[in-house]
C-alpha cells in the first residue's frame, strides 16, 4: 500500500523497473490489451498470405471472406458473453439453427407473415438461450454439462420439427433473405449480413465495456464468490448472459438465411465448436473475466481467412484443421503467459 | 455497558435484553445479534451467539482459527443467512438474504477473502456493484458510465483515507500488492459505508508499515462517528484499538471483555478455554 507510483521510493523499486525485460513489457501490454495478440495474428497472416498467392489480397477474396466469416462471428458474439462469464455456451449453432427452421416453416409452410415469422424465430432463440440459464442458475449445473445436453435437445427438436427437409429461397418471403442482399462498398462486395454483424459486435461491445452490467459480466466471471460478496446478484447476471446470447444466436438465424438461401437442418454443423474456437483465438479466457468482443471479431476473421488463404496457397484441406487446432492451443498457452502478470 | 433503560416502552421490550440479559439502548445499539445459529451440515458455525454493536465503537472480535468469527460476522451481514436467531439494526429487525442487502441498509465489509475482482482495476473495484452513471441521456438512455468521475472519486477517496500511494486508479488490482489490494478494500468499506464497517483479518497480511495504516484507517472511520467491528488475530492491535473485545470460541462466545478489564495474556487463556470469564 505504499508503493508510490509516480516517483519510485526505494532503490528495490527502482531496481524492479529498470528490471522488466522486453518479454515482460509485452506481457504486461498484451494484459492491458488482450486483443492485440489476435490483431497481430490476422495482420501478419494476412500479409503472408499475400505473399504465397496475390490473389489473397483481392478485393473479392476478402469480401468472400467476410460473407464467410459474418454467422459465425455473430454466434460469437453470444459465445464470447457466455464465456467472459467462465462458461460455456455448446449450444449456440443448435438454438440458431432451430430459430431458423422455425422462420423459415412458419413463413413458407404456416402462412405467417415473414417479418413476424423471424420475431418468433428470434423470441424462441430468446427463450433457448433463457432455459440454459435457467438450467446454469436454478439447478447449479456446469454449463458445459448444461449445453451439452440442449445441444442434443435442441437438434433434435429441430429434425423433429422439419421432418429433415430444408426450406428452399424460392418459396421465402423476400425479408427472410434480406440480409444476402449484396452491395458495392468501393471495390468490395458487401451482405447486409455482413454490415448488421459489425453492427451487433459494436452494439455488445459498449454494453460490456461502458454498461455497468458489463462490469459485472467480467466480475462474475473474475470471480463469483467476490462478486457476490460485492453485491452483485450473479444468478440474475448469468441468467441474462444466457438469455442475451440466445437472442443474439434467434438474430443470427435470419442473417444465416440470407447467407444459405435455404434453411436446412444441416447447415452450419460445426458451428458450435467454430465459435468457441473464434472466442479462444480472439483472446477471450475460458476462465471467465478476460477479453472482449474485438477480440472475437478478429479471432472469427483468423478462422476463415486461415481457411482462405491456406486453400489458396494450395495446403491440404487436413493441415488447414491442424493449423488452427495450433492456433487453439498456442492462444490459450498465450491467455495461460498473460494471467500471470505481475506489477 | 450501557444498561440504563431509557424511558421509551420499546426498551424494555424483550428484544432489548442484551447478552447477558440486562437491558440494551436502542438509541446506543446500533447493531444486536441475539441467538444466531449456523450449521453446516455436521459442522457447528454459530451456537447461539449474541453480540451488541455500540454506536462510535470499535468492537474487536477475537478467538482461535475456527471459533466462528467470520461466520458470525457473515450471519449478520448477509453472505450467509442464519439459521435461527434475530438481526437487530437501530432496533428494528432485519432479514439479511444477501449482501447487497446488507450494503443497501449501509453496512460494508471486508471479507477475510477480500471480494475484488482481480481483473478489474482500482476503480472499477471501488464501485463495484454501485456504479454510477453518466448524467444526461448518454446515461438514462445509453447506461453509459462515468468512468472518469467514479476513477476521480476512488482516487479522492483513497487520497482522504490517506492512501494517496495508490494513484493509478486504472490499474488492475491483480498488479497490486497483498497490502495495496487491501487497502482497496478498506477504503472501499469507508467510503460508502452509513450504518458500520466490518473488517475480516484485515491485517492478516500486511507489514508492520502496512497493519499501522490499516489500524490508522480504523481510527479515522470510528473518527467519522461508525463503529467497527474487526476481526484480529494480532493482540497488541486489538488491545490497541478495541474498546470492547468479544471472545469467539468454539462456535460460541466465551466473553466480552475491555482493554482495561483485562490484559492480552488473560484474554488469550480466555479464548483457549484454559480459564473462564466469572460472569457478572
Ligand atoms: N461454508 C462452510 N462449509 C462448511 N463449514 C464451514 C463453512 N464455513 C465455515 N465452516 C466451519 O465453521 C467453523 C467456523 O468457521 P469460521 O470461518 O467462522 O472460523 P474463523 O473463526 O473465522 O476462523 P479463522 O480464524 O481461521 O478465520 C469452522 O469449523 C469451519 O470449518
Ligand atoms: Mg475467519
Amino acid at each position: 500500500m505504499s508503493v508510490d507510483t509516480q516517483a519510485p521510493a526505494t532503490a528495490a523499486e527502482q531496481f524492479a523497473r529498470r528490471r522488466q525485460s522486453p518479454l515482460q513489457r509485452i506481457q504486461h501490454l498484451l494484459h492491458a490489451h488482450p486483443s492485440l495478440s489476435p490483431l497481430m495474428v490476422l495482420i501478419i497472416s494476412c500479409i503472408v498470405f499475400t505473399i504465397i498467392n496475390p490473389r489473397f489480397a483481392q478485393p473479392g477474396t476478402i469480401s468472400i471472406i467476410l460473407q464467410q466469416t459474418a454467422v459465425i462471428a455473430a454466434l460469437a458474439i453470444g459465445q464470447t458473453l457466455v464465456i467472459l462469464t467462465a462458461g460455456i455456451d455448446l449450444s449456440a449453432g443448435a438454438i440458431s439453427i432451430l430459430s431458423m427452421l422455425l422462420m423459415a416453416n412458419l413463413a413458407v409452410n404456416n402462412g405467417v407473415p415473414g417479418f413476424l415469422a423471424i420475431l418468433i424465430g428470434i423470441a424462441f432463440g430468446t427463450a433457448c438461450g433463457f432455459c440454459n440459464g435457467l438450467l446454469v442458475t436454478r439447478l447449479g449445473l456446469p454449463p458445459f454439462i448444461v449445453t451439452l445436453g440442449t445441444l442434443s435437445i435442441f437438434t433434435a427438436i429441430g429434425l423433429l420439427y422439419s421432418g429433415g427437409a430444408s426450406v428452399g429461397k424460392a418459396k421465402m418471403p423476400d425479408i427472410l433473405n434480406v440480409m444476402g442482399t449484396r452491395f458495392p462498398i468501393g471495390p468490395f462486395n458487401i451482405t447486409l449480413g455482413v454490415l448488421v454483424v459489425i453492427a451487433l459486435a459494436a452494439v455488445v461491445g459498449f454494453a460490456l465495456s461502458q454498461t455497468a452490467w458489463g462490469r459485472h459480466v467480467y466480475a462474475v466471471g473474475d470471480d463469483i464468490e467476490a462478486a457476490r460478496l460485492a453485491g452483485i446478484q450473479v444468478n440474475r447476471v448469468l441468467l441474462s448472459v444466457y438469455t442475451v446470447a440466445g437472442l443474439i444466436y434467434g438474430f443470427t438465424a435470419w442473417v444465416l438465411i440470407g447467407r444459405a438461401g435455404t434453411a436446412s437442418p444441416n447447415a452450419i454443423v460445426g458451428a458450435n465448436l467454430e465459435t468457441i474456437t473464434a472466442v479462444v483465438i480472439g483472446g477471450t479466457s475460458l476462465f471467465g473475466g478476460r477479453g472482449g468482443i474485438l477480440g472475437t471479431m478478429l479471432g472469427a476473421l483468423i478462422v476463415y481467412a486461415f481457411n482462405t488463404g491456406l486453400a489458396l496457397a494450395g495446403v491440404d484441406d487436413q493441415l488447414r484443421i491442424l493449423t488452427i487446432g495450433v492456433l487453439i492451443i498456442v492462444a490459450v498457452s498465450i491467455d495461460q503467459w498473460i494471467r500471470k502478470v505481475k506489477a | 455497558m450501557t444498561t440504563s433503560p431509557t424511558p421509551t416502552a420499546t426498551a424494555t421490550d424483550e428484544k432489548y435484553r442484551g447478552p447477558a440479559g440486562e437491558l440494551v439502548d436502542p438509541s446506543t445499539t446500533v447493531l444486536s445479534a441475539r441467538d444466531l445459529v449456523k450449521t453446516f451440515g455436521r459442522v457447528i458455525g454459530l451456537d447461539g451467539v449474541s453480540f451488541d454493536l455500540k454506536a462510535g465503537e470499535v468492537l474487536a472480535i477475537i478467538g482461535d482459527n475456527g471459533a466462528g468469527k467470520s461466520t458470525l460476522i457473515k450471519a449478520v451481514t448477509g453472505a450467509i443467512v442464519p439459521d435461527a436467531g434475530q438481526v437487530f439494526l437501530d432496533g428494528r429487525e432485519v432479514h439479511f438474504r444477501s449482501p447487497q442487502d446488507a450494503r443497501q441498509a449501509g453496512i460494508e465489509t471486508v471479507y477475510q477473502t477480500l471480494a475484488v475482482a482481480p481483473a478489474l482495476d482500482i476503480a472499477a473495484n471501488m464501485f463495484l456493484g454501485r456504479e454510477r452513471r453518466r448524467k444526461g441521456p448518454l446515461g438514462s438512455i445509453f447506461r453509459m458510465l462515468d468512468k472518469s468521475g467514479m476513477k476521480t472519486d476512488a482516487g479522492k477517496s483513497m487520497a482522504n483515507l490517506g492512501i494517496a500511494t495508490i494513484q493509478n486508479m486504472s490499474q488492475a488490482v491483480e498488479t497490486l500488492s497483498g497490502g495495496q489490494r487491501q487497502a482497496v478494500a478498506v477504503a472501499r468499506a469507508a467510503t460508502f459505508a452509513t450504518k458500520f464497517v466490518v473488517l475480516d483479518e484485515p491485517t492478516a497480511a500486511l507489514g508492520v508499515k502496512e497493519t499501522g495504516q490499516v489500524l490508522n484507517l480504523i481510527q479515522q472511520i470510528k473518527a467519522k462517528g461508525l463503529p467497527v467491528i474487526l476481526i484480529s488475530h494480532n493482540m497488541p492491535n486489538v488491545f490497541e484499538v478495541a474498546d470492547r473485545i468479544h471472545i469467539a470460541r468454539l462456535g460460541g462466545c466465551a466473553g466480552v471483555i475491555t482493554p482495561q478489564s483485562h490484559t492480552p495474556t488473560e484474554a488469550v487463556a480466555i479464548m483457549t478455554g484454559a480459564t473462564t470469564l466469572e460472569k457478572g
